[in-house]
């Protein structure tokens, strides 16, 4: 009996191939975006979690030397005899074959982590491993190591780009004898040991980084990836959700005529069950593969992306994970079992003398419109409530689903309304016909303009932050570079003769001066500067008082950036405590996009009394002939190169790390259009041969064959634009709780929202071209239907 | 006796209440006799027909197989019970159109575990179906369509054959010849047929006609 049922069962899809490719193709399309996008982050967070894991950063003290690049052993052995549980670290970049390798040294036996990083989860020989001069990298890396003259050994965990060794080949390989890079101060210390300040004066204690660690930063670019992944994933359910219904709907009579031939309804469920989970697992299958594909595609990007803008390290090689497979086939089991509940409760509900209602899916019931708009509703009240009092980076997320589920569930009743306007209007008695049976038709093809408006809805917001983003960020650039040249001193030693040589060149020289510590508890970089035109002329505040500069040049204020501000809660008027008795208010408070960490400035004589040691190394130059200073700076002062940055270079270098932030996003976007426009091509596909009997009667009536294709390709065209009209409201809330919402809770500053109709107007274009494309091949094929096919509409055997 | 049922009753509800449609019903089936169900439209006939199909089930009275009461059961004994020893006949031929002719007669004896290729060649045979046998059901004429829902129903070797109507959606001459080839077959198998219809010529061509009126037997 199970073999009679399945065979009858899956016959239903031999003789609709076309159905079936629908439902693999939209649960592998599906599939494949959210498994991409998983895989990419999944790829990325290992490799950049084996780099932070090994440096120790974030998660330990460290001590830096304060005047000099490198610390002396002797420092590091005279901590040791104190008591003191450090462990030394040699960092340099060796250069191999003309790539850039970062070497690290560390010391096994001292490491507050010891070599957790290396082994692949299995212990490391350590006996072996300081016997040998031995080196771990992974397989590209190692490549590359292969004339240093030591072991290498491939170790998959190590990100790309580096190498991990002893601390003493680290320093035979850099040619650093004797010399380390820094000292990781281990979190538990003996009690009593002396004051560090007793042992290495000469040395800097640098908080960890606990709020600002490298996992947690790219959390939030992950965060956005997996929202674009889900809302894609969201597209191709609803091309699933479609074909389920279609083919359930078609399936009613069959699934009668089998209960009416003996089959029970619970053995039919099962099969039925059965079916979809196969289905499932095969357009799964195919998706997690298209995943990887789009994946390793997008991966350089990624790479760069997160490197650019975090300096977190990624392997640009992708491994296919056995977790890919358990997740990306769950999730397409998953995806279906939602799109499939409500039809599966249908038939199992269906009364078994029902009688059959082929067109029932073209015609949505009165009642389910009423539950749609109710939810719609609901959601959309819900939305609008969290965006007044939700809080948090999830509620945020929570807000954007329900605002775009809400709106999608909205979209037939919106369309419908529009298409009644059109209704009344008509003068002509094809145009009455037309607006009819567009509204007629529009059920069979909500879920497919609900995907696209989706689809088109993302494209505007995502579009729109980006821009935002990048006018602000430009805005951003040009106040905070305003020099026209950027110089670093060799050595600390050097930065006074430097300033000497360029005194009498230069108009102003604006020192850099900076140390990290605390304020309001939380670790911030407190920059000293000498207040000039300069930061009068171009600093735009977000909040500030009208004397902003002015107290901040009399070391009577200090001014702090957005992300410090709001996660101290720190606003104009509100006081700092500087260390000891120094009390300063915040007299200002600026935008400081991309980075991740608070930031405070103060004037450069305050800073100086503050922190004495600090000597600057690194100057703005203010000059009207920047290419006759540079010139004086390499062949007169001997500067190198390398260490004169132009203004010009430093932007096109920030704007290039910021363009490349959003490639992925932007390739999520046209892929997800992409998904969207194959929905609309099969719902039409699927409803041409379907409305024969609808447009029938038209033909008998004297409208050609040739103005019905005609006319079907207006109505793509008509509805794709209204959806496109709904979508660019959507897609600008969206941009909001994007700049607005999701941005502060991620990164901590909140973005300026800009409009952009120049890109909406060509996004709407594009939406269009999708739909009548789309709508193409359907209407050729209505447009040669043959006149037997409709005539057999009139027959009375059918 | 092979089939005896015993003040049916059946009501369906409408906004106005519940609407009886039979109102105690008595009747019986002999093994391999051809009863035929009239009466006007709403009369009940073709609820009485799905009733002693296992179909839908009554508000009260009993039915009984061969000695065995079948009312009480479930939805899986009902469907067992269509499965194996019924062969229900529709007007509206309820093929599956995915299937060919030949995996829709072989439909229910395979469902019932009793498909035999020499079997079903004879009935395709018999009822001038071997050429259609690879066609699918939108291909053939009503007719043929009806033939194969017969050659379905009588492949699994019922004892009661159930039609409802079966040639209401055929035209005189096919519906005539559809008729005698289903009585031929209905008699080589030994099966009891009853057969609902509006076509007193075709009631006439059975060995019992009982009429309903209003939900009684008149």
């Amino acid at each position: 009996m199970t073999a009679a049922g399945f065979h009858a069962l899956w016959s239903h899809w031999r003789r609709n191939p076309l159905q079936l490719f629908t439902l693999v193709a939209g649960l592998a399309l599906a599939t494949a975006l959210w498994s991409g996008v998983q895989a990419v982050n999944a790829e990325a967070r290992a490799s950049y979690g084996a780099a932070a894991a090994t440096l120790g950063e974030g998660q330990f003290d460290q001590l830096l030397p304060a005047q000099s690049d490198t610390i002396a052993q002797a420092d590091y052995i005279a901590l040791r005899r104190a008591g003191w549980q450090v462990g030394p670290v040699v960092d340099g970049r060796l250069d191999a074959d003309g790539t850039q390798i970062r070497i690290l040294g560390i010391d096994p036996l001292t490491a507050p982590n010891g070599f957790d990083a290396v082994g692949e989860g299995q212990p490391v020989d350590l006996v072996d491993f300081l016997s040998k001069p031995t080196v771990f990298a992974n397989a590209d890396t190692a490549d590359l190591l292969k004339g240093l003259g030591v072991r290498v050994i491939e170790d998959a965990g190590v990100a790309s780009g580096m190498a991990i060794t002893d601390v003493s080949v680290a320093q035979d390989v850099l040619s650093l004898p004797g010399q380390l890079s820094r000292l990781v101060i281990a979190n538990q210390q003996p009690l009593g040991v002396p004051p560090l300040a007793d042992v290495v004066p000469n040395l800097t204690r640098v908080a960890a980084q606990s709020g600002t660690d490298v996992a947690r930063l790219t959390d939030s670019f992950h965060l956005n990836l997996t929202a674009f992944g889900l809302l894609s994933f969201a597209v191709g359910i609803f091309i699933v959700h479609g074909t389920i219904g279609l083919a359930f709907e078609q399936r009613r009579s069959m699934v009668r005529t089998l209960r009416a031939l003996g089959m029970p309804l619970r053995r039919v469920m099962v099969l039925m069950g059965v079916e979809l989970i196969v289905l499932a697992l095969i357009g799964g299958g195919v998706g997690v593969v298209m995943g990887y594909l789009i994946a390793a595609a997008l991966l350089p990007d990624v790479a760069a992306t997160l490197k650019g803008l975090y300096g977190a390290d990624v392997s640009g090689t992708l491994q296919l994970r056995p977790s890919w497979w358990i997740s990306g086939l769950l999730i397409s089991v998953a995806g279906t079992g939602v799109a499939a509940i409500g039809s599966l409760m249908q038939v199992a509900r269906m009364p078994l003398l029902a009688s059959a209602r082929p067109q029932a899916w073209l015609t949505a019931s009165s009642a389910r419109r009423i539950l749609h708009v109710a939810i719609s509703g609901l959601l959309l009240a819900v939305a609008v409530a969290l965006g007044v009092w939700g809080k948090g980076l999830v509620l945020g997320f929570v807000m954007l689903g329900a605002l775009l589920i809400g709106a999608a569930l909205a979209l037939p009743l919106i369309l419908d309304v529009a298409l009644r306007l059109g209704q009344a209007r008509a003068r002509h008695v094809i145009w009455e016909w037309f607006w009819a049976d567009t509204r007629q038709q529009l059920p069979g093809l909500s879920l497919a303009l609900m995907a696209l408006l989706l689809a088109m809805a993302a494209n505007v917001g995502v579009s729109t932050m980006v821009s935002s983003f990048r006018l602000t960020f430009v805005g951003f650039l040009d106040q905070r570079l305003a020099s026209e040249l950027y110089v670093t001193a060799q050595t600390p030693a050097q930065s006074e003769a430097l300033q000497a040589f360029l005194k009498p060149q230069v108009r102003v020289i604006l020192p850099v001066l900076s140390v990290q510590t605390d304020l309001a508890g939380l670790p911030t970089d407190l920059y000293g500067a000498r207040i000039d035109s300069t930061h009068r002329d171009n600093w735009a505040f977000l909040e500030a008082r009208s004397d902003a500069w002015d107290s901040v040049d009399t070391g009577r204020g200090i001014i702090i950036n957005e992300q410090l501000a709001r996660r101290a809660g720190l606003w104009v008027g509100d006081d700092v405590s500087l260390g000891g008795s120094r009390i300063l208010p915040v007299v200002g408070i600026y935008g400081d996009y991309g980075n991740p960490i608070g930031q405070a400035i103060v004037q450069e004589d305050l800073f100086n009394a503050l922190h004495p040691n600090q000597i600057p190394t690194r100057f703005g130059l203010r000059t009207d002939t920047p290419d006759s200073v540079r010139k004086a700076l390499i062949d007169d002062f001997g500067l190198p190169e390398a260490n004169i940055i132009d203004q010009a270079g430093i932007k096109a270098f920030s704007l290039s790390i910021f363009e490349r932030t959003f490639t992925v996003t932007g390739a999520l976007n046209v892929l997800t259009l992409a998904v969207a426009g194959f929905a609309i091509f099969m719902s039409l596909l699927t409803l041409a041969s379907m409305r024969v009997p609808q447009l029938a009667p038209a033909w008998a009536l004297g409208l050609t064959r040739r103005k019905l294709g005609q006319l079907e390709l207006t109505r793509a065209a008509i509805l794709a634009v209204l959806t496109a009209t709904a979508a660019i409201p959507l897609g600008l809330a969206l941009a909001w709780v994007l700049l607005a919402v999701v941005n502060v809770e991620a990164f901590g500053w909140k973005l300026p929202m800009y409009v952009f109709p120049a890109a909406y107007a060509k996004l709407c274009g594009f939406a269009l071209l999708a739909a009548i494309v789309a709508a193409l091949w359907p209407a050729l094929r209505l447009a040669r239907t043959p006149p037997t096919d409709l005539l057999k509409v009139f027959a009375n055997e059918r | 006796m092979l089939l005896q049922a015993h003040q049916l009753k059946k009501s369906f509800q409408s906004v106005d209440g519940p609407v009886p449609v039979l109102r105690g019903i008595d009747l019986s089936v002999d093994a391999g006799e051809t009863l035929a169900l009239t009466g006007e439209s709403g009369s009940g006939k073709s609820t009485l027909l799905h009733i002693l199909g296992g179909l839908d089930v009554v508000d009260s009275g009993t039915i009984s197989l061969e000695g065995h009461d079948i009312t009480g059961l479930d939805d899986t004994g009902r469907a067992a019970l269509r499965r194996d020893t019924f062969g229900i006949i529709f007007q509206q031929f309820n093929l599956i159109p995915s299937l060919t002719v030949a995996a829709n007669i072989a439909f229910q004896a395979r469902l019932a575990g009793k498909a035999s290729t020499d079997g079903l060649a004879h009935l395709a045979d018999a009822l001038g179906l071997t050429e259609q046998l690879n066609k699918y059901p939108e291909q053939l004429s009503g007719g043929q369509q009806q033939r194969v829902a017969i050659a379905r129903a009588l492949a699994v070797r019922p004892k009661l054959v159930l039609a409802d109507e079966p040639t209401g959606n055929l035209d005189e001459d096919t519906a005539e010849q559809v008729l005698a080839q289903m009585l031929d077959l209905v008699a080589d198998t030994g099966a009891a047929l009853v057969m609902v219809t509006h076509s007193p010529t075709l009631a006439n061509r059975m060995g019992r006609r009982l009429h309903l009126r209003q939900g009684q037997l008149a």
